[in-house]
């Protein structure tokens, strides 16, 4: 029968508490924003999975330059991968929320812009994977790539859009959500959210490459039955 | 740092012998000022502040892009065997970019001379305009180094270099657009002090991290 690991367990359970809770429980009555705060649930989570799982990647991306060491290739690319679904799910959610509170899907927003141009970065990356045959070069060289976008991709995420007006929560003099969730009761729900996403994400990360492992083992059984 | 300066030497000779990239590189800039001044019908019209500052950066991209991909490609396969034999990787990758940011100064304050002529000047604040020029440089070659680095050693790398570096270097050109805006409109120095110090960190973090990384693309 299925035999998975503890924190398997507690992704399903958080996920579900946060499916129906999030729902189902009460929420502050805002103006404006009114019911589609629920979507708090749904979108913030995703850019926090997204930077995580990002990181991950990037750090698989260092301990493959320090060992050579192929499944660390495939971690940091598989990581990639999923940091960029997060992201294209983290942008749909974000503009059909931007749709009904600001009025369009797309506002120009800062982080809106910020967070396009990181997913350009790691398209980018695929494309740059794709365009290298050798593959001792092919992981070598994106690794190098992926570090040194991550680098650089932190000041786009945390500083610009700090520094313009902005009109998401918290930033250039719009309260953050901190301010209305006075009976944080939303923060019961919001940061298990971010836990069981980023959960998620990382479980779909150990599938990928489970089932990379097992391609490139099939393709060694077939060259050496092709070379006998 | 003596084995820098040599490289860097080198690298100028290397340029003088061959003129062709360099006039070719000087000509590009000021072609594409030449499109934009008869695009935009400048002998009828003015342009706007924002127009004259966003139009000005993008032609310098672009041409810096040009002018830093080559500093890879132009490599041979022997001659790059022969460095690797003689000089440490961060010696290369420091001279190249002090090369590439020399070699930029050049082309954005060039760049900047015929701009002005063609389509006038409406920069209140001068020094600020080229200091701001002047950290663009800095900051677009030290990134696009690295970047042409990386897509030399793929194939069609003249297509990876833009699609690499251009969302990197998105934030770092908006930084510079604001500051140059500031010093168009002549507004207090005090104002653009935050980019200023954010440009400055940026360049730190890209120059450092080329630093530790660049060792690990020159040995594959």
């Amino acid at each position: 029968m299925f035999k998975l690991t503890w924190w398997k367990y507690l992704t399903i359970v958080l996920l579900f508490y946060t499916l129906i809770a999030g729902f189902l429980v009460e929420v502050p009555r805002l103006d404006i924003v009114n019911e589609s705060i629920r979507n708090l649930y749904f979108h913030v989570p995703m850019w926090f999975g997204m930077i995580l799982i990002l990181l991950v990647s990037m750090i698989f991306s260092i301990r493959y330059l320090r060992t050579q060491n192929e499944i660390y290739d495939i971690y940091s690319v598989e990581a990639a991968n999923i940091g960029i679904v997060f992201g294209i799910l983290g942008l749909i959610t974000g503009m059909v929320w931007a749709q009904f509170t600001w009025g369009t899907f797309w506002h120009g927003d800062p982080k809106q812009n910020a967070s396009a141009i990181a997913l350009l970065i790691y398209l980018a990356y695929s494309v740059l994977r794709s365009s290298l045959e050798d593959e001792q070069q092919r992981a070598k060289i994106s690794a190098v790539y992926n570090i040194f976008a991550f680098a650089t991709l932190i000041p786009l995420l945390f500083i610009l859009p700090r520094l313009t007006a902005s009109m998401h929560p918290g930033n250039g003099g719009n309260p953050g959500f901190n301010s209305y969730d006075l009976d944080s009761r939303m923060r019961m729900i919001f940061y298990p959210a971010v836990i069981a996403w980023t959960l998620l994400g990382w479980w779909i990360v150990t599938l990928r490459v489970r089932f990379a492992k097992i391609r490139n083992q099939v393709r060694m059984k077939q060259y050496a039955t092709h070379s006998e | 740092m003596f084995e820098i300066q040599h490289l860097i030497l080198k690298e100028i000779k290397l340029e003088w012998r061959n003129r062709v990239a360099l006039n070719g590189l000087l000509l590009y800039v000021v072609s594409s000022i030449w499109v934009v001044y008869l695009g935009f019908s400048l002998t009828v019209s003015v342009l706007s502040p924002i127009i004259w500052n966003t139009v000005f950066w993008i032609i310098l991209l672009f041409s810096s892009v040009n002018s830093v991909a080559k500093s890879f490609l132009q490599e041979r396969e022997g001659r790059m065997l022969y460095y690797y034999t003689m000089v440490s990787p961060q010696g290369i990758i420091f001279a190249k970019i002090i090369y590439n940011t020399l070699l930029l100064l050049i082309v954005a304050f060039l760049g900047l001379f015929f701009y002005i002529v063609l389509m006038g000047n409406p920069v209140q604040d001068f020094p600020l305009f080229c200091l701001s020029l002047a950290l663009g440089a800095l900051g677009f070659a030290s990134t696009l180094t690295m970047v042409s680095g990386i897509a030399a050693k793929a194939q069609n790398s003249t297509t990876l270099m833009a699609v690499l570096s251009f969302p990197i270097i998105i934030p770092m050109l908006l930084m510079l657009m604001k500051v140059s805006k500031n010093a168009l409109d002549g507004l207090d120095r005090s104002l653009s002090i935050d980019e200023i110090i954010t440009l400055l960190a940026m360049n730190l973090i890209v120059v450092s991290v080329s630093y530790l990384l660049f060792p690990y693309l020159w040995r594959s």
